[in-house]
């Protein structure tokens, strides 16, 4: 049981909802004040439990593969050869494209299923609206495109592709080189974190205002304000679809600017 | 009256990408309206341009709570 629903059975107000509603308290209580606080809780339970249905499931619909694709292989190949067209090839052409699908494939999968986190009854919380998780696979996918610019360019020349932008005016440049140094060294990944974080963040705390905003309604005690909360809750369904299209759009969108900043970095100097 | 002025600068803060996103998803309706065969071509666009001017909204909704 989540904490928000462990509250509306005590009673009290929560509303508005805030940052509270994202600490979730420890599922062993004894374990509260050891060195293992936080870390048998909801999120982590979500965390791991993605980790292991993704390796399961490719495991298990690849154990033994056949030429004409059986429905669990079926699944798994329109999954990862959806990245790997779409996304890695487009981008980076054959060879580069398939070198790197493996790993775009991996990471869109992965947010894929920590965001359904967000949609699934008796969980609905992503592990992703969480800074600590997305920043990782932000750092992640950092090091990956600077590891393939340095390996390609060499380090001087991969800073100087980066952030030398050719055809500038001389006078211009001292001015340019920090901007887009700041913003494709040092801005990308925390973008690319903030980005995820905050659409998750933000999906969350919309669910709970209609459905808190629904339970406060119905507390009212006027016949006409608890009438109106069946809006509250309709809104939150409604919300909740909304959220599935953000939950695919947003693994979507990390996954091709990974693959966008990688061609970056494997592009000719100009 | 009480609340956080922090919210009235969300609001604020929402304008901009509103209509950056209203500009993107009209270019691509125009687009598309003029040669619909491009559509495929542009989708991919259209959606990361959308992500990426959506989110200055929702940086200020972060925002708008680290200091509440």
């Amino acid at each position: 049981m989540t904490d928000s629903a462990t509250v509306l059975a005590e009673g009290e107000s929560h509303f508005p909802p805030g940052i509270h509603n994202f600490d979730f308290r420890d599922w062993f209580t004894g374990l509260s004040d050891t060195a293992l606080a936080h870390m048998f809780t909801t999120i982590t339970f979500a965390v791991w439990a993605s980790v292991a249905i993704l390796i399961v499931f490719f495991l298990w619909a690849y154990r033994k593969p056949q030429i004409v694709p059986t429905k669990k292989q079926w699944i798994a190949e329109t999954a990862y050869g959806f990245i790997r067209n779409t996304v890695a090839i487009d981008q980076m052409g054959k060879k580069e494209g398939v070198r790197f699908a493996p790993y775009l494939a991996t990471l869109f999968l992965f947010i894929l299923i920590m965001n359904m986190w967000a949609i699934v009854p008796g969980i609905q919380v992503s592990p992703n609206s969480h800074i600590a998780f997305p920043l990782m696979l932000g750092v992640i996918s950092w090091g990956i495109y600077m590891f393939v610019g340095f390996k390609k360019h060499g380090f001087i020349g991969f800073l100087k592709m980066t952030c030398v932008p050719p055809g500038a005016p001389w006078f211009i440049y001292p001015l340019l080189i920090p901007i887009e140094f700041l913003q494709n060294i040092i801005l990308r990944p925390v973008t690319l974190a903030l980005r995820l974080f905050a659409n998750m963040f933000a999906g969350h705390l919309i669910l709970l205002v209609f459905i808190l905003g629904g339970f406060e309604m119905l507390n009212a005690g006027n016949i006409f304000v608890q009438g109106l909360s069946i809006f509250s809750f309709g809104m939150g369904i409604a919300m909740t679809f909304f959220e599935l299209i953000v939950i695919l759009l947003q693994a979507y969108v990390f996954t091709l600017l990974t693959g966008m900043y990688i061609q970056g970095s494997l592009a000719d100097e100009h | 009256m009480e609340g956080s002025l922090n919210v009235v600068g969300y609001g604020l803060a929402a304008i901009g990408p509103g209509i950056g996103v209203a500009l993107i998803f009209a270019a691509w309706i125009t687009a598309t309206a003029r040669q619909p065969e491009s559509a495929g071509i542009t989708r991919p666009m259209l959606f990361m341009g959308f992500a990426l001017v959506e989110v200055l909204a929702l940086f200020g909704l972060v925002l708008a709570f680290i200091n509440s």
